[in-house]
């Protein structure tokens, strides 16, 4: 559809704000999450995990835990097999170690009991005889030669002179004459900076009931951000065909990336098979921060050149990311996004990833962009601040437009940034007065957004109400969305509709719930079936009416005769030809199984206002403004929810969060206590403003907003840090301790 | 282990359900009486998903052993609404989109509730302050307050 006709479209469902179908579930406590479902003759399980940062594993020894009262079953890796496939070995790898532990808390056996004491009581009873080895868990320190080497034969094929084997991964992207650029410059500044890990936070842990019968197929409910890829990693682990594996999502509590891989789900099918009986595995909250993904602990340097009115004229940034013990590209969108923002001539980003003795990382809101646009965002402020330019002019200056080519070389399409950036400047927020020991930041934030596969069946019932069937589970409010959009499409009442995430053997594969996908794919992919149900609908009418199919179209959701020709005849609701559908040609239903490019990239841009203490180094959020491009928001609500959410999280990756390793290399925060994510009283209102700028990719012009809200924060509170305290902040988080640290070291 | 047998009320309704001496409320509720609607998201006290009034004084049920409840009345998310009427706070949690993935849900309605049984007209610090004890992920906290304010302002003026 072309991008004129978006705009003139007039909506009727979409936009409006009606209540979230889960939500009675939810506020009643009915709401089946994955630690909730219980079965007959259920084990509980447990999981041995290692003591150390990084040993060889010489003995595992079950026998005694094997033989105690109500104990049912143990495994080990030598219970599964070995996977050809790297990515999937270094999976089940990470699920149940091989023959290493690589991090604090790496899973080495599992029971399966009649008790939570009997299993406790056996995993005391498994003896592991360890061989402790060095460990490193700074991304720095694990780059450079003579590291202790996390794992053998996993280098990058160009590790450069002077580095460690740790190094895995690399990238490098960008164009332009970066020497020209920079002599043109009249300012040059160049910073290094570091951030720690932080966990995604999710309140559920990961928890699931596995059952295998003895004929081998297995089901398994589960908290995931995706039922398929649960299914064919198990599948894959457990050497099953994955049709005999059904893989049924539960109520998802939380997953911002955290839950787009497997924990615990192939070990408790392997226990249930070996038991014979259904298995539950929950993770406490310890297990949750030692042993699931957090996210990369990165080291940025960046160099930016600027003419004296704000126009830069070269960019570059290298990117050290640790992965944790496995190797991963997220160094990749880190150096795709850094300079996403701007349109510029010469601009080069160099991305590495190194292997650590810390738990693999996992996607976490956006992963690597906000570290690497934090690292970006400071540079420009202090350059702003050093030119005595205001912030929102020099990124208006800078800003990608349409026609822009990327620094990661896509050309962009439409995009919201210069709206957004306008909207900032127009906001009250960005010239309200500011108090003593209080500053004022900003950031821009960026993020892809992607596309790729889903399945949806919409079926047309005889009642004339409508279910659609989708493979993605609901993280955000998408089946409130997906809702709106087929009742949008079909012209029917939002409560006719219902919209259900169903099991792997019910519908179809969908990738998995990321990349802020879901509401642009599933929901293109039902205004795709919507569509192929209504021309069947006007077929039926057509029928009836007997003339041509194409004389009618299908309006205000109704079969109508269209054109001169095709004669006069009431409209024909859907209710009316869903009633006599079974009489006319049989049920009625639309499908749509594809895959979808066109995602259009999402900016943001966000205002804040903190006060520090320069007693004490703490700092306060006074104030909190959100401005981003949704393309078309469908339910504003869950639109402003996504931008307040990610808003909140980035406030706690700027100001708190933080994995604390200790010299022996094992975790000393995993716990809610220490690791202390905002809570209430930590933060202000979250103001929003969503900018609408069509998506050409889509017929509503939908953009995912879930996770371009986290990565500016970052930088907004350093900026306003900086600005408070008079010195500029080159680490996170900005804890008390640092930032009192600095505020003396200045004097 | 020797299990110990309790008498309780739970939402009004006589219970009586075993456990072992070692065993939180939180643990009996959820797999003695099936209740599941209160959650463990740590097990420490300290995200509050757990949340329920132990005579009628909010507690996290994951720091209170299940033999505690012997003779006592225990308030659970599963007793907020009259039948088929959902509670004040319930329906103006759905009206202003205050939840997302819904895990913290339970817990934060019910810390509301005994923060407007005790505070019937807070501040919006107050509010913050009181429920800085239930933690959310998802939302940033800012349409639930705005949420519990709106039910608090309905509770006043009905």
């Amino acid at each position: 559809m072309a991008f004129d006709q978006q705009q003139k479209r007039d909506f009727k469902v979409v936009g409006t704000r009606p209540v979230r179908p889960d939500g009675i579930d939810k506020v009643t406590g009915r709401a089946m999450y994955g630690a909730d479902l219980s079965a007959p003759g259920m084990l509980v399980a447990r999981v041995l995990r290692s003591p150390h940062a990084h040993a060889k594993i010489v003995k595992i020894d079950i026998s005694k835990a094997e033989g105690l009262p109500g104990v049912k079953a143990i495994v080990t890796s030598a219970d599964l097999g070995r996977p050809e496939d790297e990515a999937l070995r270094d999976t089940q790898d990470n699920c149940l170690a091989y023959d290493k532990v690589l991090y604090d808390g790496h899973p080495v056996a599992a029971v399966a009991a009649t008790t939570p004491e009997a299993a406790k009581a056996a995993l005391a009873a498994i003896e592991v005889t360890y061989e402790k080895l060095p460990h490193v868990t700074d991304v720095d320190a694990a780059m450079k030669a003579g590291a202790p080497v996390v794992l053998d034969g996993r280098a990058y094929e160009e590790v450069p002179a002077g580095w460690s084997q740790n190094v895995t991964n690399h990238c490098e992207f960008g164009h332009g004459d970066l020497e020209a650029g920079f002599a043109k410059a009249d300012l040059i500044l160049e910073r290094s900076f570091k951030t720690e890990a932080t966990h995604q936070g999710y309140i559920e842990p990961h928890a699931c009931l596995a059952s295998v019968g003895p004929d081998g197929r297995g089901e398994l409910w589960c908290c995931t951000q995706g039922q398929y890829m649960v299914r064919e990693t198990c599948a894959g682990i457990l050497e099953m065909d994955a049709s005999q594996l059904k893989v049924t999502p539960s109520e998802i509590g939380g997953g911002f990336g955290g839950k787009t891989t497997v924990f615990i789900e192939p070990v408790a099918l392997a226990l249930s098979r070996k038991a014979g009986r259904p298995v539950k595995l929950v993770m406490t909250r310890d297990e949750v921060f030692r042993a699931s993904g957090p996210t990369i602990q990165s080291s940025t340097d960046v160099k930016i050149g600027m003419t004296r009115d704000g126009r830069i004229t070269a960019a570059e940034a290298t990117l050290r990311y640790s992965g944790g013990c496995y190797p991963n590209m997220t160094c990749m969108m880190g150096a795709q996004a850094a300079f996403a923002a701007y349109d510029l001539d010469a601009v080069r980003t160099y991305g590495w990833n190194a292997l650590t003795n810390r738990p693999k990382e996992i996607s976490y809101r956006a992963p690597g962009a906000p570290t690497a646009i934090y690292a970006v965002e400071n540079v420009l402020d202090e350059m702003c601040q050093e030119l005595g330019l205001d912030p929102i002019d020099v990124r208006l200056t800078n800003a990608a437009d349409k026609g822009t080519k990327s620094s990661y070389g896509v050309t962009f399409q439409d995009i919201g940034l210069k709206t957004a950036l306008e909207a900032a400047k127009a906001h009250p927020h960005y010239s309200a007065p500011l108090g003593p020991n209080q500053g004022r930041g900003l950031s821009c934030g960026f993020w892809f957004n992607f596309g790729g596969n889903s399945s949806v069946t919409l079926s047309v019932n005889t009642d004339g109400t409508v279910n659609v069937t989708e493979g993605n589970p609901d993280i955000g409010g998408s089946r409130a969305s997906i809702s709106m959009i087929a009742a949008e499409e079909l012209g029917i009442p939002y409560e006719h509709v219902r919209t259900l995430v169903a099991d792997t053997a019910s519908i179809g594969h969908s990738d998995t719930t990321d990349g802020s996908r879901v509401t642009f794919m599933v929901g293109l992919a039902t205004i795709k079936a919507a569509r192929e149900a209504t021309q069947k609908m006007c077929a039926r009418a057509a029928a009836i009416w007997g003339i041509e199919p194409d004389a009618v179209e299908w309006i205000d959701g109704a079969a109508q005769p269209a054109g001169p020709n095709a004669g006069k005849f009431p409209p024909m609701s859907l209710a009316e030809i869903a009633a006599t559908s079974l009489k006319t040609g049989g049920p009625i239903a639309g499908h749509c199984e594809s895959t979808a490019d066109g995602a259009g990239v999402s900016f943001g841009v966000h205002l804040c206002d903190i006060e520090v203490d320069p007693e004490t180094g703490f700092t306060k959020v006074l104030r909190y403004t959100v401005v981003q491009d949704a393309g078309k928001a469908i339910h504003p609500d869950y639109v402003e929810g996504q931008m307040q959410g990610g808003a909140a999280q980035g406030i706690g990756w700027a100001l708190n969060e933080e994995y604390i390793y200790g010299e022996d290399g094992l975790l000393q925060n995993p716990g809610f206590l220490d690791y202390r994510i905002p809570v209430a009283s930590d933060l202000p209102p979250i103001d929003t403003v969503i900018v609408e700028v069509p998506n050409p990719g889509h017929p509503y012009g939908v953009r995912g907003v879930g996770e371009t809200s986290i990565v500016p924060p970052l930088a907004a509170i350093a900026n306003a840090v900086s600005r408070a305290a008079g010195v500029r902040l080159h680490e996170l988080p900005m804890s008390p301790p640092k930032i009192l640290k600095a505020v003396m070291a200045k004097g | 282990m020797k299990t110990l047998h309790v008498s309780t009320r739970v939402n009004g309704d006589e219970t009586d359900f075993v456990c072992a001496p070692d065993e939180t409320l939180l643990d009996a509720l959820r797999n003695r009486i099936g209740l599941t609607g209160a959650k463990e998201g740590c097990g420490t006290g300290d995200c509050g998903a757990c949340s329920v009034t132990l005579n009628g004084r909010l507690v996290c049920s994951c720091l209170v052993l299940a033999a505690e409840a012997e003779g006592a009345e225990i308030g659970t998310i599963e007793g907020l609404a009259d039948g088929d009427k959902l509670h004040v706070l319930q329906q103006s949690f759905l009206d202003h989109a205050a939840l997302q993935c819904g895990i913290c849900t339970p817990g934060i309605l019910v810390a509301s509730k005994a923060l407007l049984e005790k505070h019937p007209e807070p501040t919006d610090e107050e509010v913050r302050y009181w429920l800085a004890g239930n933690l959310c992920r998802c939302t940033g906290y800012d349409k639930i307050i705005r949420a519990v304010q709106d039910a608090a302002q309905k509770l006043r003026s009905a």
